[in-house]
């Protein structure tokens, strides 16, 4: 290696391949260490979208459910509060949901399927604490024009009704939501956007 | 030599090369080592079939490694969940069941690999002087190895792995006085237990493959000090050349480098055929009983160690109870492990190879594997495995008679040595190696 | 004889050519045949002859009428809890086939085939706790399982009123009674036999069943339904079973391939060596 001599073609190009050869054993031997550090199925079940009743949820009401150890906001929405949506529109620093914080179905007005029913998952988007509920009848604690919406207790970031962000709030994009998907009128099926897999 | 004395790397085609190996190589002895123990390394160019298996121990040492921190990370080493996550890691976890099959087929492999090393041992004397201390590091290679093994077994928490281990512990309570203390004392409670799990786990994962690695960088260094042995036993370094190069001595690298790549290609294709297409090898290598969850209140009917342990475990089987004791047969099994250690003084022989040996030594050393292979078959098997005599001896058990035979034999094939391998007609050493 | 010198001689200049080589292929011819002539046949330990379990791992019709067996039949005592039930989706049932026809509690089917009885309870009534039985097959060996739950007898002595001519005394009752029917023993010593009697109890003894009341399937039915069953839970042993030969076909051809020229490399610089 460190002389001079003439390297014969022969034996130059028996290293080459069969060390060829060998990396690519040696990178076959390695897909399975690698692969073993995907999820496994325990986790991919425990990670599985959930199915969720909303039969029972009255109009105002609001509903925390667990998905993938999250906890996931479900509130029918009434007219009024639907309505209030717009007029916050200046207030927020993305009305229109233009960054991706949401499934293309989702990116409207109201951020859901069916204006009324209102899916979140409910951990701000600062610095992950779990906000909390503010109805319209918080207006003492949050000001004279508050609509409804969240306000997280960590750093005072607050969402309106349809989980946009205020201006001036620590967090800087809308609240997440998470792919979900109608069974039937009653059954939300949430964690994926296919129904019966 | 000092840094800046030291000559450039040159001549890997590459500057940019070249000048990274010159400044690794100025505050890092990079090119003398690689020299001292590969290119520079003069090994007898008459290697044979019997001179794969160390490389192919320390291939598997590594698989077993690799193999083991990525078992690491899914199993839990608790006495409630431990049978679970190995089959969690079997079903669940993307390709874990080929990481498992790789490390059950590695520890037998690594049995297999290590005792057709030591055997080459045999046949050519590599024990003899000057080579004494590579065979201490060899044994003591060993006998971390049936340790890593014994502990490692537990682990799965298998009806085998708890009684197997409870067996042997119990071994330890038969030692006179402090036995039953320091069983208790290796166990951590009243019996094989949760806390006895955690221990052996940490023995396993971590103290004894230090230990391991440590003796093998030892064996290395205690084998290049004094040189390889070869199939003739004689030492090539008698008869240098002008460049004090052995005659009959070749560069390590590259001729034992790309020989040894042969030897790994041969030997994974036989260990991917088991590893792919028979993992349990007829219940060898995965015990069946072992798919059975451990339950301390349920003995199984048949305990047995692995087969890489059974030679022993049949000489201490073969050896009856002395004053309502066991002692004496955990004595005989640790003296037949132990004596190995004796062999460099033992042989006395006018040559240090079987190829010019005389008969004794011939003759002594296939009885020597007979036994071996034999011991080892009936401690596989319960004692009542070929039945009984009758006639005039009796209810004794055919196994157990042909076991003290072959013990007897075992034993004298060592203690006999000093006088076989003396009185033995040898033939004369050639000058040079021969093929 | 003179064609078997010269195999002689042929065979001593192979020898002599290539020790290492001859050895490795007969390690490799070894470890082959293990793979080939072991699986599942394994003998009873008490020295029964068991019959052999005829199934075929690949046959996934057997497979998913095994899989519907053992949920109407095993499940209700004996869990499966280290397998998944949505694994059965690899069999080709999809999740709605699995859920509607399958599984009777869990809501999911993520999740694992657990049973609601407790072992505590389970030893309460039953004597022993039904054992879990995801790795059955591994321990006790598919032909075990064909004969085993193909032995079942009537016997009032017994507080579940069935016996078992494999599992002397076993608690379990008979779990497909309805589809077998009921059977009782009938001793009958091999003529040979009768002079060992006092050598292995039963082996000597040929075992014949009167039948009493018939099941809804006949013998045969009866067997195949056994035999399928034994499949899926051969299948539940080891799910990747078959992923793991198909898997080893490419690694051996691989490396049969990597032979010859990791063999010419060495050729080539021992040239060097003489």
């Amino acid at each position: 290696m460190s002389d001079d001599k003439q390297i014969d073609k022969t034996r130059r190009n028996l290293v080459i391949a069969t060390c060829a050869a060998g990396g690519a054993a040696g990178v076959a031997a390695a897909v399975p260490f690698a692969a073993s550090w995907m999820p496994s199925e325990r986790a991919k079940a425990a990670g599985a979208p959930v199915e969720i009743d909303i039969s029972k949820l009255e109009p105002g009401q609001l509903m925390t459910v667990e998905w993938r150890s999250k906890p996931v906001w479900i509130m029918r929405r009434t007219k009024e509060m639907l309505a209030s949506l717009k007029s916050i529109d200046a207030k927020v620093s993305d009305p229109n949901s233009e960054v991706p914080q949401q499934p293309e179905y989702a990116k409207n007005e109201s951020r859901s399927i069916k204006p009324e029913l209102l899916v979140l998952v409910g951990i701000c988007t600062h610095l992950g604490c779990s906000p909390q509920s503010k109805s319209v009848e918080d207006k003492g604690e949050m000001g004279a024009d508050w609509a409804g919406g969240f306000l997280c207790p960590c750093h005072g970031s607050k969402f309106d009704l349809a989980g946009r962000v205020y201006k001036g709030a620590p967090a800087p994009v809308n609240l997440e939501v998470p792919q979900h998907t109608y069974l039937s009128d009653t059954r939300i099926l949430i964690g994926t956007d296919k129904k019966g897999v | 030599m000092a840094a800046a004395e030291k000559p450039p790397v040159t001549g890997t085609g590459s500057t940019a090369l070249d000048g990274l190996l010159t400044w690794i190589d100025q505050r890092f002895p990079l090119i003398s080592t690689w020299k001292a123990h590969l290119t520079e390394y003069y090994a007898p160019k008459n290697f044979n079939f019997w001179y794969y298996f160390g490389s192919l121990a320390l291939l598997v040492l590594a698989i077993q490694i690799v193999s083991g921190i990525f078992l690491t990370m899914n199993y839990k080493p608790d006495a409630n969940l431990a049978f679970a996550s190995v089959e969690y890691i079997m079903r669940e976890v993307p390709g874990g069941w080929i990481i498992r099959y790789m490390h059950s087929t590695g520890a037998s492999a690594f049995f297999i690999c290590v005792y057709l090393h030591m055997f080459r041992a045999l046949l050519y004397g590599s024990y003899r002087a000057p080579r004494e201390l590579l065979w201490i590091f060899g044994m003591l290679i060993y006998l971390c190895l049936m340790g890593e093994a014994f502990f490692g077994y537990l682990l799965p928490w298998g009806q085998m792995s708890y009684w197997g281990a409870q067996v042997i512990i119990n071994l330890f309570s038969a030692i006179p006085l402090i036995g039953p203390d320091l069983s208790l004392w290796i166990r951590g409670d009243y019996v094989i237990s949760d806390a006895t799990l955690n221990r052996f786990f940490a023995l396993h994962v971590i103290a004894i493959p230090l230990l391991l690695l440590g003796l093998v960088v030892a064996h290395l260094l205690a084998l290049h000090e004094v040189g390889s042995n070869n199939p003739d036993g004689i030492e090539i370094a008698k008869r240098k050349d002008a460049k004090g190069i052995p005659l009959d001595g070749i560069p390590f690298h590259p001729y034992y480098t790309v020989k040894d790549i042969l030897g790994v290609v041969v030997f994974m294709l036989v260990f991917v055929v088991v590893v792919f297409f028979a993992p349990e090898m007829g219940g060898y290598f995965l015990e069946y009983n072992n798919f059975v969850p451990a339950d301390p209140l349920q003995t199984p009917a048949h305990i047995a160690p692995v087969w890489y342990f059974t030679p022993y475990y049949s000489i201490l089987r073969a050896v009856p109870p002395l004053f309502n004791s066991q002692f004496p047969g955990v004595v005989a099994m640790g003296v037949s492990v132990m004596i190995l250690f004796l062999l460099p003084w033992l042989d006395r022989g006018a040559v240090k190879s079987i190829r010019y040996r005389g008969i004794y030594f011939k003759v002594a050393l296939t009885a020597f594997v007979i036994v071996f292979l034999v011991l080892g078959y009936l401690g596989t098997e319960p004692i009542t495995v070929w039945g009984q005599f009758g006639g005039w001896l009796g209810d004794a058990d055919r196994a157990t008679v042909i076991s003290r035979i072959c013990t007897v034999i075992y034993f004298l094939f060592f203690i006999l040595m000093p006088w076989y391998t003396k009185v033995d007609k040898t033939k004369p050493e050639p000058a040079r190696v021969t093929h | 004889m003179k064609n078997l010198s010269a195999l002689l001689r042929a065979a001593l200049a192979l020898l002599s050519v290539s020790p290492a080589a001859l050895l490795a292929s007969s390690a490799l011819l070894f470890a082959a045949s293990a793979a080939l002539l072991s699986p599942t046949a394994k003998a009873s330990e008490a020295g029964r002859r068991l019959d052999s379990a005829p199934i075929k791992p690949t046959d996934v019709v057997s497979l998913q009428a095994g899989a519907r067996t053992f949920a109407n039949y095993c499940l209700n005592c004996h869990s499966a809890s280290l397998m998944r039930w949505n694994r059965l989706l690899e069999l080709g049932l999809t999740e709605s086939q699995i859920k509607d026809n399958l599984m009777f509690g869990s809501d999911k089917v993520g999740d694992l085939m657990t049973v609601a009885m407790t072992r505590k309870e389970a030893r309460e009534w039953f004597g022993a706790a039904p054992p879990d039985l995801s790795v059955i097959a591994r321990s006790r060996g598919a032909d075990w399982l064909y004969t085993y739950l193909r032995s079942f007898y009537r016997d009032p002595v017994r507080p579940s009123g069935w016996n078992n001519a494999l599992y002397e005394n076993v608690a379990m009752p008979n779990p497909m009674w309805q589809l077998q029917g009921e059977r009782v023993r009938v001793e009958r010593a091999a003529l040979r036999g009768a002079a060992e009697a006092g050598g292995h109890a039963g082996a000597a003894k040929t075992i014949k069943y009167e039948t009493v009341r018939p099941g809804t399937l006949n013998p045969v039915q009866y067997d195949e339904t056994v035999r399928d069953l034994v499949n899926f839970l051969v299948y539940v042993g080891e799910p990747a079973a078959i992923t793991r030969k198909q898997i080893g076909v490419f690694a051996l051809l691989y490396l049969l391939a990597m032979w010859p020229l990791a063999w010419l490399l060495k050729r080539e610089f021992w040239k060097d060596v003489h």
